[in-house]
């Protein structure tokens, strides 16, 4: 089997809702799954499944759905119509049973700013009913785990951001939830905080927990998720693990070509042949190509001298870009 | 340090999550937390503020009105007149402060009803907890008062005791229907108006200071229909051991439906926030 045929076949079977593969079953399963806000669909009947385990991906730009996805899943938003189940349960009935179950690592940070930090769990873990000696052991070691162990007693507004929100993760694991939602968890980090956000989460993992993630950052879907999807509109346009998508979406590799001219769309026909696509942007041209090497020779002799030249793998963020467009959508 | 181990066995008790409302205790809890952080602040407001009231007003204003041409008001000294209308005002600015500037922080600057709502709380949950803990510090300031006033001779009657309960029913009038008000804010510049217009006229007009007999006709029923109207006049007969069963409970049941629909419409409201 090909692996572009094996790529289709995968990214088939999540359109479609197959079963999930391993016979186990989905934990999350959606179908036709529909978020109106008035005249607004946010989200336009999509279907997924996330098996036990995985990390699983929502990428899209601002606006695609995301958010309401992961908050209809957070047994938070009732859907609109279409059909949800989470651990097996009907969030529309048991919405309190599943959140019971699950971790919430909401975009913007609700965690109390004049409280300790190790007030903070202790008086989540008591929302889950946890009895005030388990939630107290609990809260040491998830201060532990989130590195934030000699801040316990400070309070909570003087933190960085990246303890404030280690602290949220650490707050949302602390009823050991079979599911971990997390949304857009490093935005707004710095690269040694994401780093080590996403170390913890690597971790948790490991140990079988189960990861929803929302993200605009295709470096973290690329490290954290085995399998995503990009939505658009409110719909999925893509699905698959990020290599296969790669590989449909976009070619093995990209030459970037600069040249010392604003009008690069002029460039586009002289390396007519040299890509499979060509991209001309406002600053340089994109081949997208097998062998970024032999590519960068066929333009040179062709006679062509680029400012600069740069061969890469194609990430990601080609496919992002791709399926979701480059103009900016607020 | 590897992640933390799932602990052995469920800590967690999911039976009693089906009864909406069930785990109101557990968001209690949280504000319960939240004031061993900020009650001295709070001691001023809910427990000096009504000794000076009683203070300047009851026995300093009240010398002048004993000795006064037309004689004492509901023939009783003006400290024991004025102290169980000050008790009931107290409840009514404790619940009415505890349920603008939080309420709006739950939603828009801490979040904790957020935080709350991803949890096995629900929205009743977390509406009863908020309401109960308001209740209690109603609780608090009503019985220090009394106490207090009790002590300083502003109340001689033992049935004075039962003005705190109608103290609490009092703040539980004001505490739903001003918490359904503030959970439909955008922001809290309309607080400033509804202690302006709304918290300030009734504190200075309905029956705190002198009997609303002495107000204008027209403005007597406008009195009438005030809740804080009804707590002041139940506290002030059972302070001066006045009261009759027949329109004790009639005050009991018109601040019990200010509490019972200022509960709906505070559910509704937080839901409407909330839930989306």
């Amino acid at each position: 089997m090909s692996r572009d045929h094996q790529g289709a076949v995968e990214a088939a079977e999540i359109q479609a809702g197959g079963p999930a593969a391993g016979g186990s079953p989905a934990l999350i399963r959606c179908r036709a799954l529909t978020k109106r806000f008035g005249d607004l669909v946010a989200v336009d009947g999509i279907d997924v499944d996330v098996r036990r385990g995985e990390a699983f991906g929502f990428l899209g730009p601002n606006g695609a759905g995301k958010s309401s996805t992961m908050r209809m899943i957070g047994c938070v938003s009732p859907p609109t119509s279409g059909e949800l189940s989470i651990l097996g349960m009907d969030p529309r009935v048991d919405g309190s049973l599943i959140r019971a179950r699950l971790g919430v690592v909401p975009q913007r940070d609700t965690l109390d700013e004049e409280l300790t930090v190790a007030e903070n769990l202790i008086v989540y873990g008591r929302y889950f009913g946890m009895s005030r000696a388990a939630v107290r052991a609990k809260a040491a070691e998830l201060l532990e785990f989130a590195q934030l162990s000699e801040r316990a007693d400070s309070k909570v507004e003087p933190l960085s951001g990246g303890m404030k929100r280690r602290l949220t993760i650490a707050r949302a694991l602390v009823n050991d939830p079979e599911i971990l939602l997390l949304d857009e968890p490093t935005t707004g980090l710095d690269p040694q905080a994401r780093h080590l956000l996403w170390d913890r989460l690597f971790r948790l993992k490991r140990q079988g927990v189960t990861l929803v993630l929302t993200t605009h950052y295709m470096d973290e879907a690329e490290q954290l998720c085995d399998r995503l999807v990009v939505m658009d509109g409110g719909r999925i346009v893509a699905a698959g693990s990020p290599r296969s998508l790669i590989e449909q979406y976009s070619s093995r590799e990209v030459l970037e070509l600069r040249f010392p001219e604003d009008d690069h769309a002029r460039y586009a026909g002289r390396i007519d042949g040299l890509a499979q696509r060509v991209e001309a942007l406002p600053d340089r041209l994109l081949l997208y190509v097998e062998d970024g090497e032999a590519a960068a020779e066929a333009v040179h002799a062709r006679g062509l001298r680029p400012l600069s030249v740069l061969a890469r793998r194609s990430t990601l963020e080609d496919v992002f870009l791709r399926l979701t467009g480059r103009s900016l959508v607020d | 340090m590897p992640a933390p181990a799932p602990a052995a066995g469920r800590t967690i008790s999911p039976s009693r999550a089906a009864r909406p409302g069930g785990l109101a205790g557990r968001a209690l809890e949280f504000w319960l937390t939240s004031y061993r952080r900020t009650w001295r602040g709070s001691v001023v407001s809910g427990f000096a503020a009504p000794l000076l009231y009683l203070g300047a007003l009851g026995f300093g204003l009240g010398s002048l009105v004993d000795q006064g041409g037309a004689g004492r008001v509901a023939g009783v000294s003006y400290a024991v007149y004025v102290a169980p209308g000050v008790l009931a005002a107290n409840a009514m600015q404790t619940a009415v402060s505890e349920t603008t500037y939080p309420v709006m922080g739950a939603i828009k600057w801490n979040r904790q009803y957020y935080a709350m709502l991803a949890t096995p709380l629900g929205v009743l949950d977390i509406l009863l907890g908020h309401l109960g803990f308001v209740l209690l510090r109603v609780l608090g300031v009503s019985a220090a008062f009394v106490a207090v006033g009790a002590l300083l001779g502003a109340f001689t009657s033992p049935w004075a005791v039962l003005a705190v309960p109608v103290a609490v029913l009092c703040g539980g009038a004001h505490a739903a229907p001003v918490l359904a008000f503030s959970a439909r804010q955008e922001s809290d510049s309309a607080f400033a108006m509804l202690f302006r217009f709304g918290l300030i006229p009734m504190f200075l007009f309905a029956g705190t200071f002198f009997p609303i007999s002495q107000l204008p006709a027209v403005l007597q029923p406008v009195a009438r229909v005030t809740p804080l109207w009804h707590a002041t006049s139940l506290c002030r007969e059972l302070s001066l051991g006045t009261a009759s069963p027949l329109v004790g409970i009639g005050h009991v049941v018109y601040l019990s439906a200010w509490f019972a629909v200022g509960t709906w419409l505070a559910a509704r409201a937080l839901r409407w926030r909330l839930v989306k």
